[in-house]
């Protein structure tokens, strides 16, 4: 079979219909169907990346219907389109959704009981709507896929409590419009060329040199916004905290990882491919005033996770700091920012979801994730922790993890377009970063509470009784899961140049300024 | 005032299309950032959804033109085009390719398509937005924002105090008969809107943004993904007595 | 220079990976089998000390041992290379690991510490990185490791786990993590950017001087920003971690703070000097003179503050402090027989160093005392232990026949070959000043009489602490009747 491209949507997508069908007559079903359509899904995108990187044109496409590439301009199917940044991405997204799938037996048992046919199936339908965005090549098209995502992401997190749902209804709203002026760009875009696909429309920018026409300009700025919104940009991101925060444990874990980062993927696509480098960079005034609407976004993201004394709702700041970090990168305009940006995405993927699956741990074994809660927790639950710090440290930026290579990326970028304010933050953040995870650190490891006095009776007595110290460790289920994430962020932070190697061929395409100068 | 080029003209007579679409994605907005009404916001979505549709209707509309739908009996020229090899006996039914003059008296069909796609997608946000009010209506016993955020910040000052650790803070008994209390009439039972108001009663965030915004919420650390009753917490270990009491 | 000729082995990551099985063994015998795990330690110690003094023959002749570990950017390879300067910082930690796992196990247990297990695992983490620092072969090799330390030592700092362990712990990784990613990160990816497109594997041996092309401002940054930027060097201002980490157990203190940390520190920051701006950029930077004046400063200043401690242990630290100072000096001197002073003063000062805090954790353990007042007689009670300090002491000050002298020797030579005759000036002050805090000590112990001096169940430390300061106050000899080897090691004649 040749067409791995298409496979990567149908697995999952069979699989949710499967589970919603069958689902009425065994509960037990679901999980191994979920499990089985990741697998599959998996498994085509693998081959998918494979055949993209070995084709002459490094990329793979894929007509629905059937309909040639050969009317102008680019045909009048839809594409699915898989270069070599797509297929990275639907590789992260179908291996992040086959981890947590693996992870979420436990969790959906415990907290929608019942309700795991319709919990699986909208699982998998996200899968298949995030994985869409990664793949397609039409402008419409995403914004279908988008709503796909978005609505099941809905459902995946109304399913919880009722906290969570009503948290869910803010997100609704800004969901809605983010999605809904992205539509609206869309339409003026097809107003101006005539073509919804992607490499059409900016095949008809550049023939006809639109890059000062007032109605370009302003499906630039509805389409970015709309993607701003969706992605949690700060001040969009209000809807981001209580959502992830709130959600059932396994939502969270596959909702945070991915859709924020695909979000930005988005912005990549349209920056590069859509409206291309000539336009976005050099004709629209969004290079000279973004990154300085990011260094606002990362501080106040990095202080407002300073302030939180709860697990989840500190890591859902910490994401909305990641989304700065990465739109920055993509906003200074060079060849490493871009770099950094997209190795960002795929790295900030992992170590999120390291983080969340082990948060999902703690909450299922210590029933809260307060600060307040978590003493004595290396002692009880060593191999979880081992996982979560290995995503905290790659958050910091340590080597080898993955966040280090990404950072180093970002820095050497903001260096490159001498943009220092972008270098501060990053510093600043970093630095913030580091006290977020070690003051952690300190409420599991010491025997000292948030006021400074010492609890226990010292010589490292925590205060504990012998059942809160005693080795419980997460059920399998979640602990295998959480192990492969902290390897997958070791592991991609070693072989990281070959993953570089492939942005770099993607990005030769497009001419970046690389900024080198030497004597 | 409406002569050419002026400004009434630009936007009343030429781009009315536009002017009407603005006008529509604004009340919606509008209607979503400033109505108290959950009901009022998700109409305010679709009126905002739909001026998007409006849009994108109006751009393939052309002067004179007819509906996109190929009947061979309006065609002038259907005689002299020709004809699918396999359609002999009903005519010429198969989708022909237009010459250019006969393109403009069809208006484009592309953004009838779209729009199609885009009216489902909003008949389905649409349909999950309101489930979720109802949910909200069935735990909080309102769907009001204000009332809502009162309830969900008394609920999340009580129970993000105590509840959630896994040993009881020091500070007042009184917090921690209410964790008990609140214990056990969690979630489902939500009728509790009526709380002890031991959380002073916040004014009416009036004007709020269509969030309940992150920053009102932003102390409470709820527990609420313990809805695993207390009783369960204490089948595990035994309860969290204060410290001094703790063996070791 | 001649090219040194480059032999392909696999001992230097046998030396790095030696403490990780160690710790696996470690952890597996855990408190029930503390003996055992005792064992693995001095197994895994032994054996490291074993393959870094193999290599000593093979660096004697002349020749560089390099072991590639992986290609972690297109250009830029994680490499370990064992040459002269670095065999001699592997050689002294290595063998003192082996002196300071006695002295911990005779100390923990003789408190009755807790979390032994916990302990011993992350020392052996931490000596792992001190041997990646040690063979680096390029910058961002080093930096790996030098985070890789900062993180496994911080349990180590951490280790009583109480409010003072908090803040402690804060300080050290607050100045440690703060300087290093704030200011060398930048560093690093300026060299990697700027010179050579990108291509530049900021090599020690291929890319000397390479950072000469940029432009004078630029350079001078560029040092400060290494050498403030690698805070482990304890240079003022950023030096506070260093008494903050003195909450540390004694053999943490000891080994880590006397010999792993801080010189790692001072050996990245002469790796900068001599290996990356290389001596002939570095004389002929404009501002270069700053650096040698922070140094001085930093061993004036920290030797009066020590002068003011009564604390034995800060007091000690603050003399690490002064004494990192000369080994910045000497790299900052940028003369043959000056930056071999500084390496040489590596090796020298770490056994008198670490010797004194032997005697600081034995006189704890035996006595519980901690201030330098209360150790008026105990001299008569606890002779081995307060005469090798005195050992320890002499070597720091500097006196023939121990070790110090050497260093102190070259380091004034290098200066005198630079004409800075002022460096000397701050030599002898410095050294007059380390009399004055150091010396007291012993004078009190010996020939001062105590309020307790009826008190007989004073007695010297259990023998675990007592035997590795005895040896290492011996090394500060052997030392000294070595030092031709030690000088061929450094690239000097004897």
């Amino acid at each position: 079979m040749t067409d791995h491209i298409i496979w990567i949507l149908l697995f999952p997508l069979f699989g949710a219909v499967l589970c919603a069908l069958s689902g009425g007559l065994s509960k037990k079903i679901c999980y191994p169907v979920s499990i089985f359509s990741m697998l599959g899904s998996v498994w085509a995108s693998v081959c998918t990346l494979i055949q993209a990187i070995e084709s002459p044109v490094h990329e793979v496409s894929y007509i629905l219907g059937g309909w040639s590439l050969d009317l102008y301009p680019r045909g009048v199917g839809i594409e699915f389109r898989a270069d070599l940044l797509g297929a990275l991405i639907a590789l992260v997204v179908t291996g992040v959704g086959l981890i947590v799938s693996l992870y979420s037996k436990v969790p959906v048992q415990r907290e929608t009981p019942g309700k795991e046919p319709m919990y699986y199936a909208l699982f998998l339908l996200q899968i298949t709507g995030l994985a869409g965005i990664a793949l397609t090549g039409d402008a419409f098209n995403l914004y279908v896929l988008i709503e796909v995502a978005a609505l099941t992401g809905y459902g995946l997190i109304a399913l919880g409590t009722n906290r969570a749902a009503a948290a869910t209804f803010n997100y609704i709203i800004l969901g809605t419009i983010g999605a809904s002026l992205y539509l609206l760009g869309v339409g003026y875009l097809y107003l101006k060329t005539g073509t919804l696909n992607m490499v059409g429309i900016r095949e008809v920018i550049e023939s006809q040199a639109l890059y000062d026409s007032p109605s370009m300009q302003v499906a630039f700025v509805l389409v970015l916004l709309g993607i701003l919104i969706k992605m949690a940009f700060f001040p969009f991101h209000a809807w981001l905290p209580n959502a992830y925060c709130h959600a059932p444990t396994t939502t969270s874990c596959l909702l945070a990882p991915l859709v924020t980062k695909v979000m930005i993927y988005v912005m990549i696509r349209m920056v590069l491919t859509v409206f291309g480098v000539e336009f976005s960079f050099e004709s629209t005034w969004w290079t000279e005033v973004l990154p300085w609407l990011v260094v606002v976004a990362i501080v106040c993201a990095a202080v407002m996770a300073l302030a939180q004394r709860d697990i989840k709702k500190m890591l859902a700041y910490l994401i909305v700091a990641e989304v700065g970090y990465m739109v920055g990168g993509v906003w200074i305009y060079n060849y490493y920012g871009l770099i950094g940006s997209i190795f960002h995405v795929i790295s900030d993927a992992c170590m999120t979801l390291c983080l969340f699956l082990g948060a999902g741990i703690i909450l299922e074994k210590c029933k809260t994730t307060h600060f307040d809660g978590l003493r004595g927790l290396f002692a009880k639950m060593p191999l979880t922790m081992i996982g979560f710090f290995v995503g905290g440290f790659s958050i910091i930026g340590l080597p080898p993890t993955c966040g280090f290579f990404s950072k180093w990326y970002l820095i050497t970028g903001g260096m490159v377009s001498e943009r220092w304010e972008y270098m501060i933050t990053l510093m600043f953040s970093t630095m913030v970063m580091v006290v977020l995870f070690f003051r952690l650190i300190e409420r599991i490891h010491l025997a000292v509470d948030e006021s400074g006095k010492n609890l226990g009776k010292g010589h490292g007595d925590l205060g504990l009784n012998a059942d809160q110290t005693r080795f419980d460790e997460a059920p399998l289920s979640m602990l295998i899961p959480l192990l492969l994430a902290a390897s997958i962020v070791i592991i991609v932070g070693i072989y990281n140049q070959e993953v570089v190697n492939q942005i770099e061929v993607f990005l030769r395409a497009y001419d970046l300024p690389t900024g080198v100068n030497y004597q | 005032m409406f002569e050419e080029g002026s400004i009434f003209n630009q936007l009343l007579v030429e781009r009315l299309n536009y002017f009407i679409y603005v006008v529509l994605l604004l009340i919606g907005l509008w209607a979503m950032i400033a109505k108290n009404n959950l009901i009022k916001k998700l109409i305010g979505m679709s009126v905002f959804q739909t001026a998007i549709i409006l849009f994108y209707v109006s751009i393939g509309v052309k002067d004179g033109a007819t509906i996109p739908i190929y009947l061979p009996e309006h065609d002038p020229h259907a005689s002299h085009l020709p004809l699918e090899s396999n359609a002999s006996e009903v005519g010429a039914h198969g989708p022909q390719v237009l010459e250019a003059s006969l393109v403009s008296s069809y208006t484009n069909p592309l953004p009838h398509v779209l729009m199609l796609t885009a009216i489902v997608v909003g008949v389905a946000t649409l349909g999950l937005a309101l489930s979720v009010c109802l949910r909200i209506y069935r735990g909080y016993g309102t769907v009001e924002e204000d009332e809502l955020l009162e309830k969900l910040e008394q609920m999340d000052g009580q129970t993000g105090g105590g509840r959630g650790r896994r040993r009881p803070r020091k500070r007042s008994p009184r917090r921690n008969t209410q964790e008990s209390n609140q214990s056990r009439k969690v979630t489902s039972a939500e009728k509790s809107g009526s709380q002890k108001p031991n959380s002073s009663r916040r004014p009416n965030p009036k004007n709020a943004k269509p969030k309940p915004s992150g920053e009102s919420l932003n102390k409470s650390e709820t527990k609420d993904e313990n809805r695993p009753k207390p009783v369960r917490k204490r089948r595990k270990s035994p309860p969290r007595k204060p410290r001094e009491d703790s063996s070791q | 220079m001649s090219e040194p000729i480059i032999v392909e082995d696999i001992r230097p990551l046998l030396a790095l990976l030696a403490p990780w099985v160690g710790m696996i063994g470690i952890i597996w015998a855990g408190e029930k089998r503390a003996n055992l795990r005792e064992l693995f330690t001095f197994g895994a110690a032994s054996f490291q000390a074993a393959v870094v003094l193999s290599l000593v023959p093979l660096i004697l002749s002349g020749a560089v041992v390099e072991f590639h570990i992986w290609q972690i950017f297109s250009y830029v390879p994680m490499l370990l290379r064992v040459d002269g300067p670095g065999l001699l910082f592997a050689c002294v930690a290595s063998i003192l690991w082996i002196a300071t796992t006695l002295y911990a196990v005779g100390y923990m247990r003789g408190l009755h510490e807790h979390a032994q297990t916990r302990f011993y695992s992350f020392f052996a983490l931490s000596l792992s990185a001190t041997m990646g620092v040690a063979f680096s072969a390029n910058l961002l090799t080093i930096y790996f490791f030098y985070e890789m330390l900062s993180v496994s030592t911080f349990p180590l700092v951490t280790h009583m786990q109480d409010k003072e362990a908090r803040t402690g712990g804060r300080t050290y990784l607050g100045y440690l993590l703060f300087t290093s990613l704030c200011l060398l990160l930048p560093a690093l990816s300026w060299c990697y950017v700027w010179l050579d497109g990108g291509h530049l594997t900021m090599d020690f041996i291929a890319d000397v001087g390479k950072v000469g092309h940029f432009g004078e401002t630029t350079q001078i940054v560029l040092l400060f920003l290494f050498t403030f930027g690698f805070a482990k060097a304890g240079l003022m201002p950023a030096h506070s971690w260093l008494p903050g980490a003195m909450v540390a157990p004694t053999p943490v203190s000891a080994l880590l703070h006397a010999v792993a940390v801080v010189k790692v520190g001072v050996f990245c920051v002469y790796r900068v000097y001599a290996d990356v701006f290389g001596p002939e950029v570095l004389a002929n930077m404009s501002g270069e003179e700053w650096t040698m004046i922070v140094a001085s400063a930093t061993i004036l200043i920290s030797s009066l503050i020590a002068l003011s401690q009564d604390n034995l242990k800060r007091r000690l630290a603050f003399s690490t402090i002064g004494q990192l100072g000369y080994v910045v000096l000497g790299a900052a001197l940028a003369t043959d027989r000056g930056q071999g002073g500084a390496v040489l003063h590596i090796a020298m000062h770490a056994c008198g160093k670490i010797t004194l805090f032997f005697c600081a954790g034995a006189i704890f353990v035996a006595t519980g005392k901690k201030y330098v007042s209360e150790l008026r007689g105990l001299g008569r009670k606890m002779p081995l232990t307060m005469g090798a300090f005195m050992i320890g002491a002499l070597s720091v000050i500097g006196l023939p026949p121990l070790g110090g002298f050497i260093s102190k020797w070259y380091l004034a030579l290098g200066a005198l070959d630079r004409d800075a005759t002022w460096v000397v000036v701050v030599l002898l002050i410095s050294s007059l000043l380390n009399v004055f805090y150091l010396l007291p000590v012993a004078v009190t112990a010996f020939f001062r009489t105590s309020e307790t001096e009826k008190d007989t169940t004073i007695k010297e430390a259990p023998w675990p602490c007592v035997v590795p300061l005895l040896l290492t106050a011996l090394g500060c000899f052997f030392l000294f009747f070595w030092s031709d080897v030690l000088l061929q090691m450094v690239g000097l004649q004897p």
